[in-house]
Protein backbone atom coordinates (compact mmCIF):
# COMPACT_ATOMS: atom_id res chain seq x y z
CA UNK A 1 0.00 0.00 0.00
CA UNK A 2 1.14 3.51 -0.89
CA UNK A 3 0.25 6.57 0.86
CA UNK A 4 0.98 10.08 -0.44
CA UNK A 5 2.54 13.16 1.89
CA UNK A 6 1.43 16.13 0.67
CA UNK A 7 4.42 18.97 1.01
CA UNK A 8 3.41 22.48 0.72
CA UNK A 9 5.70 25.40 1.37
CA UNK A 10 5.82 26.03 5.14
CA UNK A 11 5.14 22.38 6.16
CA UNK A 12 7.12 20.60 9.02
CA UNK A 13 5.89 17.41 9.77
CA UNK A 14 5.83 15.99 5.94
CA UNK A 15 8.90 13.67 7.02
CA UNK A 16 7.40 12.73 10.22
CA UNK A 17 4.50 11.71 8.60
CA UNK A 18 6.62 9.24 5.65
CA UNK A 19 8.15 8.04 8.47
CA UNK A 20 4.73 6.96 10.79
CA UNK A 21 4.01 5.62 7.00
CA UNK A 22 6.75 3.57 7.04
CA UNK A 23 6.43 2.42 10.94
CA UNK A 24 3.45 1.60 10.05
CA UNK A 25 4.20 -0.93 7.01
CA UNK A 26 3.28 1.47 4.01
CA UNK A 27 5.25 2.63 1.49
CA UNK A 28 5.35 6.56 1.98
CA UNK A 29 5.42 8.72 -1.34
CA UNK A 30 6.41 12.60 -0.87
CA UNK A 31 3.98 14.58 -3.32
CA UNK A 32 4.19 18.54 -3.95
CA UNK A 33 1.93 20.93 -3.46
CA UNK A 34 2.33 22.54 -7.13
CA UNK A 35 2.19 18.90 -8.97
CA UNK A 36 -1.22 17.77 -10.91
CA UNK A 37 -0.60 14.13 -10.13
CA UNK A 38 -1.16 11.77 -6.59
CA UNK A 39 1.28 8.63 -8.44
CA UNK A 40 -1.12 6.68 -8.30
CA UNK A 41 -1.74 6.68 -4.06
CA UNK A 42 -3.98 4.67 -2.10
CA UNK A 43 -4.41 7.12 0.47
CA UNK A 44 -2.81 10.80 1.32
CA UNK A 45 -1.79 12.65 4.38
CA UNK A 46 -1.89 16.83 4.63
CA UNK A 47 0.72 17.03 6.75
CA UNK A 48 1.34 19.94 9.79
CA UNK A 49 3.31 23.32 9.76
CA UNK A 50 2.33 26.92 9.14
CA UNK A 51 1.82 26.61 5.16
CA UNK A 52 2.17 29.71 3.30
CA UNK A 53 3.02 31.18 6.80
CA UNK A 54 -0.61 31.14 8.06
CA UNK A 55 -1.38 34.22 5.75
CA UNK A 56 -4.95 34.90 5.18
CA UNK A 57 -6.29 31.97 7.29
CA UNK A 58 -4.36 28.87 8.49
CA UNK A 59 -4.33 26.77 5.65
CA UNK A 60 -6.48 28.89 3.04
CA UNK A 61 -3.55 29.41 0.58
CA UNK A 62 -2.70 25.71 0.85
CA UNK A 63 -6.05 24.68 0.23
CA UNK A 64 -6.32 26.25 -3.03
CA UNK A 65 -2.72 24.79 -4.31
CA UNK A 66 -2.79 22.86 -7.69
CA UNK A 67 -3.02 19.38 -6.03
CA UNK A 68 -5.56 20.02 -3.97
CA UNK A 69 -8.22 19.65 -7.16
CA UNK A 70 -6.66 16.04 -7.13
CA UNK A 71 -7.07 15.81 -3.66
CA UNK A 72 -10.65 16.56 -3.32
CA UNK A 73 -12.03 14.61 -6.35
CA UNK A 74 -10.19 11.91 -4.78
CA UNK A 75 -11.49 12.48 -1.25
CA UNK A 76 -15.24 12.40 -2.78
CA UNK A 77 -14.32 9.67 -4.60
CA UNK A 78 -14.22 7.84 -1.31
CA UNK A 79 -10.14 7.62 -0.96
CA UNK A 80 -8.87 7.70 2.77
CA UNK A 81 -7.19 11.52 3.40
CA UNK A 82 -5.85 12.47 6.98
CA UNK A 83 -5.32 16.28 7.90
CA UNK A 84 -3.01 16.63 10.52
CA UNK A 85 -2.94 20.00 12.15
CA UNK A 86 -2.37 22.60 9.24
CA UNK A 87 -3.84 19.47 7.20
CA UNK A 88 -6.79 19.73 9.12
CA UNK A 89 -6.96 23.13 8.52
CA UNK A 90 -6.02 22.82 4.70
CA UNK A 91 -9.67 20.08 4.96
CA UNK A 92 -11.81 22.49 6.55
CA UNK A 93 -10.55 25.44 4.12
CA UNK A 94 -11.46 23.07 0.85
CA UNK A 95 -15.08 22.59 2.38
CA UNK A 96 -13.77 18.26 2.38
CA UNK A 97 -14.92 18.89 6.13
CA UNK A 98 -17.07 21.15 8.16
CA UNK A 99 -16.17 23.72 10.56
CA UNK A 100 -13.11 25.99 11.29
CA UNK A 101 -10.33 26.30 13.37
CA UNK A 102 -9.57 29.25 14.72
CA UNK A 103 -6.90 30.95 17.30
CA UNK A 104 -6.65 29.16 21.03
CA UNK A 105 -9.22 30.63 23.39
CA UNK A 106 -6.39 32.09 25.87
CA UNK A 107 -4.33 33.46 22.71
CA UNK A 108 -1.06 31.08 22.97
CA UNK A 109 0.48 28.43 21.52
CA UNK A 110 0.38 25.24 23.21
CA UNK A 111 2.87 22.17 23.09
CA UNK A 112 2.19 19.66 25.22
CA UNK A 113 1.31 15.64 25.16
CA UNK A 114 -2.23 15.61 25.16
CA UNK A 115 -4.95 13.04 26.46
CA UNK A 116 -7.83 11.62 23.66
CA UNK A 117 -10.55 9.60 23.85
CA UNK A 118 -11.59 7.76 20.47
CA UNK A 119 -15.00 8.38 20.08
CA UNK A 120 -15.60 6.67 15.83
CA UNK A 121 -13.98 3.73 15.19
CA UNK A 122 -15.61 3.35 12.00
CA UNK A 123 -13.30 6.12 9.88
CA UNK A 124 -10.92 4.94 7.98
CA UNK A 125 -8.12 6.30 10.03
CA UNK A 126 -9.56 4.90 13.34
CA UNK A 127 -11.08 1.73 13.23
CA UNK A 128 -7.94 0.12 14.93
CA UNK A 129 -9.05 1.95 18.04
CA UNK A 130 -10.94 -0.14 20.38
CA UNK A 131 -14.30 2.09 21.21
CA UNK A 132 -13.77 4.55 23.56
CA UNK A 133 -9.95 4.50 24.16
CA UNK A 134 -8.23 6.81 25.62
CA UNK A 135 -5.12 7.66 24.22
CA UNK A 136 -1.66 10.19 24.52
CA UNK A 137 -0.66 11.98 21.39
CA UNK A 138 1.59 15.54 21.15
CA UNK A 139 -0.22 18.36 20.52
CA UNK A 140 1.34 21.82 19.20
CA UNK A 141 -1.02 24.71 17.67
CA UNK A 142 -1.98 28.04 18.06
CA UNK A 143 -5.28 27.89 16.01
CA UNK A 144 -6.74 24.37 16.79
CA UNK A 145 -10.21 25.69 18.85
CA UNK A 146 -12.65 24.04 16.38
CA UNK A 147 -15.52 26.36 15.44
CA UNK A 148 -18.83 25.62 14.08
CA UNK A 149 -22.54 26.69 13.45
CA UNK A 150 -24.86 25.10 16.17
CA UNK A 151 -26.46 23.22 13.49
CA UNK A 152 -23.68 21.71 12.34
CA UNK A 153 -22.08 20.87 15.43
CA UNK A 154 -25.45 19.19 16.62
CA UNK A 155 -25.08 16.97 13.13
CA UNK A 156 -21.73 16.39 13.75
CA UNK A 157 -22.28 15.09 17.12
CA UNK A 158 -25.60 13.52 16.05
CA UNK A 159 -23.88 11.65 13.15
CA UNK A 160 -20.55 10.04 15.41
CA UNK A 161 -18.29 12.11 13.34
CA UNK A 162 -16.49 13.48 16.42
CA UNK A 163 -13.07 11.18 15.70
CA UNK A 164 -11.39 12.02 19.32
CA UNK A 165 -12.12 14.62 21.90
CA UNK A 166 -9.58 16.19 24.31
CA UNK A 167 -9.57 15.00 28.03
CA UNK A 168 -9.12 16.83 30.69
CA UNK A 169 -8.77 20.53 30.34
CA UNK A 170 -9.84 21.47 27.10
CA UNK A 171 -6.63 23.24 25.47
CA UNK A 172 -7.85 25.58 23.38
CA UNK A 173 -11.90 26.73 23.62
CA UNK A 174 -12.47 23.77 20.83
CA UNK A 175 -16.28 23.50 21.07
CA UNK A 176 -17.64 20.27 22.91
CA UNK A 177 -13.51 19.18 23.19
CA UNK A 178 -13.53 17.96 19.48
CA UNK A 179 -9.93 17.22 18.61
CA UNK A 180 -10.85 15.52 15.39
CA UNK A 181 -13.32 14.99 13.16
CA UNK A 182 -14.72 12.80 9.81
CA UNK A 183 -16.67 13.79 6.54
CA UNK A 184 -20.41 11.23 6.50
CA UNK A 185 -18.20 8.71 4.70
CA UNK A 186 -15.66 8.52 6.77
CA UNK A 187 -12.76 8.45 4.07
CA UNK A 188 -11.44 12.08 5.76
CA UNK A 189 -10.21 12.65 9.16
CA UNK A 190 -8.94 15.57 10.15
CA UNK A 191 -6.72 16.03 13.69
CA UNK A 192 -5.57 18.94 15.77
CA UNK A 193 -3.18 16.65 17.49
CA UNK A 194 -0.22 14.84 15.60
CA UNK A 195 -0.23 10.92 15.66
CA UNK A 196 2.92 10.94 13.54
CA UNK A 197 4.59 11.73 16.64
CA UNK A 198 3.89 9.16 18.73
CA UNK A 199 5.03 5.90 16.41
CA UNK A 200 8.10 4.60 17.85
CA UNK A 201 9.08 3.94 21.15
CA UNK A 202 12.02 6.16 22.41
CA UNK A 203 10.50 9.18 20.26
CA UNK A 204 6.93 9.30 22.07
CA UNK A 205 5.08 10.95 24.18
CA UNK A 206 5.96 9.27 28.28
CA UNK A 207 3.90 6.31 29.55
CA UNK A 208 3.49 5.07 33.21
CA UNK A 209 5.92 2.32 31.89
CA UNK A 210 8.81 4.26 30.46
CA UNK A 211 9.72 7.68 29.20
CA UNK A 212 9.18 8.62 25.59
CA UNK A 213 7.51 4.98 25.33
CA UNK A 214 4.42 6.07 23.66
CA UNK A 215 3.15 4.91 20.21
CA UNK A 216 -0.26 5.67 20.43
CA UNK A 217 -0.35 7.32 17.04
CA UNK A 218 0.80 4.58 15.19
CA UNK A 219 -2.96 2.84 15.39
CA UNK A 220 -3.97 6.05 12.80
CA UNK A 221 -1.74 4.43 9.83
CA UNK A 222 -2.10 0.94 10.69
CA UNK A 223 -6.12 1.16 11.16
CA UNK A 224 -5.90 2.61 7.31
CA UNK A 225 -3.64 0.36 5.90
CA UNK A 226 -6.23 -2.62 7.26
CA UNK A 227 -8.79 -0.68 6.26
CA UNK A 228 -7.61 -0.38 2.69
CA UNK A 229 -6.93 -3.94 2.35
CA UNK A 230 -10.28 -5.07 3.52
CA UNK A 231 -11.66 -2.27 0.97
CA UNK A 232 -9.57 -3.92 -1.43
CA UNK B 1 0.21 58.46 -21.33
CA UNK B 2 -1.20 58.58 -17.43
CA UNK B 3 -3.44 55.12 -16.25
CA UNK B 4 -5.94 55.02 -14.04
CA UNK B 5 -5.55 52.34 -10.93
CA UNK B 6 -7.99 52.23 -8.76
CA UNK B 7 -8.13 50.65 -4.97
CA UNK B 8 -11.36 48.09 -3.85
CA UNK B 9 -11.46 47.88 0.13
CA UNK B 10 -12.65 44.83 1.71
CA UNK B 11 -13.06 43.96 5.57
CA UNK B 12 -13.24 40.70 7.22
CA UNK B 13 -14.44 40.84 11.16
CA UNK B 14 -14.40 37.42 13.36
CA UNK B 15 -18.02 36.52 13.44
CA UNK B 16 -19.25 38.35 16.36
CA UNK B 17 -20.42 35.53 18.07
CA UNK B 18 -16.93 33.67 17.95
CA UNK B 19 -14.68 34.56 20.66
CA UNK B 20 -11.30 36.79 19.30
CA UNK B 21 -8.36 35.86 21.18
CA UNK B 22 -6.59 38.72 19.29
CA UNK B 23 -9.42 41.44 20.14
CA UNK B 24 -9.18 40.34 23.50
CA UNK B 25 -5.37 40.50 24.21
CA UNK B 26 -5.17 44.05 22.13
CA UNK B 27 -8.11 44.88 24.74
CA UNK B 28 -6.22 43.92 27.70
CA UNK B 29 -2.91 45.69 26.84
CA UNK B 30 -5.11 48.71 26.44
CA UNK B 31 -6.50 48.22 29.95
CA UNK B 32 -2.66 47.89 31.57
CA UNK B 33 -2.27 51.40 29.56
CA UNK B 34 -4.61 52.49 32.20
CA UNK B 35 -7.55 53.06 29.06
CA UNK B 36 -10.09 51.68 31.17
CA UNK B 37 -13.57 53.93 29.01
CA UNK B 38 -12.86 51.17 26.17
CA UNK B 39 -14.53 48.32 26.78
CA UNK B 40 -13.38 45.86 24.05
CA UNK B 41 -11.62 45.73 21.21
CA UNK B 42 -12.21 43.51 17.96
CA UNK B 43 -9.33 42.43 14.92
CA UNK B 44 -10.12 42.23 11.73
CA UNK B 45 -8.48 42.33 7.97
CA UNK B 46 -8.63 44.89 5.39
CA UNK B 47 -7.66 43.90 2.13
CA UNK B 48 -6.47 46.29 -0.28
CA UNK B 49 -6.93 45.31 -4.06
CA UNK B 50 -6.50 47.37 -7.02
CA UNK B 51 -7.29 47.58 -10.78
CA UNK B 52 -6.32 49.58 -13.75
CA UNK B 53 -8.37 51.33 -15.04
CA UNK B 54 -11.71 52.36 -12.95
CA UNK B 55 -13.29 50.16 -10.30
CA UNK B 56 -16.67 49.20 -12.40
CA UNK B 57 -19.18 46.93 -11.65
CA UNK B 58 -17.61 43.60 -13.34
CA UNK B 59 -14.70 44.42 -10.93
CA UNK B 60 -16.46 45.32 -7.67
CA UNK B 61 -18.57 41.76 -8.53
CA UNK B 62 -15.71 39.94 -8.67
CA UNK B 63 -13.91 41.43 -5.64
CA UNK B 64 -17.43 40.40 -4.01
CA UNK B 65 -17.24 36.72 -4.96
CA UNK B 66 -13.41 36.58 -4.04
CA UNK B 67 -14.65 38.33 0.01
CA UNK B 68 -17.11 35.50 -0.03
CA UNK B 69 -15.09 32.30 -1.06
CA UNK B 70 -10.91 33.64 -0.32
CA UNK B 71 -10.93 36.18 1.60
CA UNK B 72 -12.93 35.04 4.19
CA UNK B 73 -14.08 32.20 5.61
CA UNK B 74 -17.90 32.14 6.38
CA UNK B 75 -17.38 29.87 8.89
CA UNK B 76 -15.56 32.22 11.09
CA UNK B 77 -15.68 35.48 9.41
CA UNK B 78 -17.50 38.05 7.82
CA UNK B 79 -17.50 40.40 4.90
CA UNK B 80 -18.27 43.64 6.84
CA UNK B 81 -17.84 46.09 3.85
CA UNK B 82 -16.74 46.73 0.13
CA UNK B 83 -15.70 49.87 -0.94
CA UNK B 84 -13.72 52.12 -3.49
CA UNK B 85 -11.33 54.12 -1.97
CA UNK B 86 -9.40 55.91 -4.52
CA UNK B 87 -8.63 56.14 -7.77
CA UNK B 88 -5.20 57.79 -8.66
CA UNK B 89 -3.47 58.44 -11.92
CA UNK B 90 -0.31 57.04 -12.34
CA UNK B 91 2.43 58.61 -14.90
Amino acid sequence: MRIGVVTFPGSLDDRDAQRAVRLAGAEPVALWHGDHDLHGVDALILPGGFSYGDYLRAGAIASLSPIMTEVIAAANQGMPVLGICNGFQMLTEAHLLEGGLIRNERGTFICRDQQLRVENTDSAWTSGFAAGAEITIPLKNGEGSFMASAETLARLEGEGRVVARYLGVNPNGSLNDIAGISNARGNVVGLMPHPEHAVEAGFGPDTAEAMASGIDGLTFFTSVIAHTLVAA
Amino acid sequence: MPTNVSTIVVEVMPKAELLDPQGKAVAGALGRLGQNRFTSVRVGKRFEITVDGPADAAALAAVAELADTVLSNAVIEDVVGIHVVETETVA
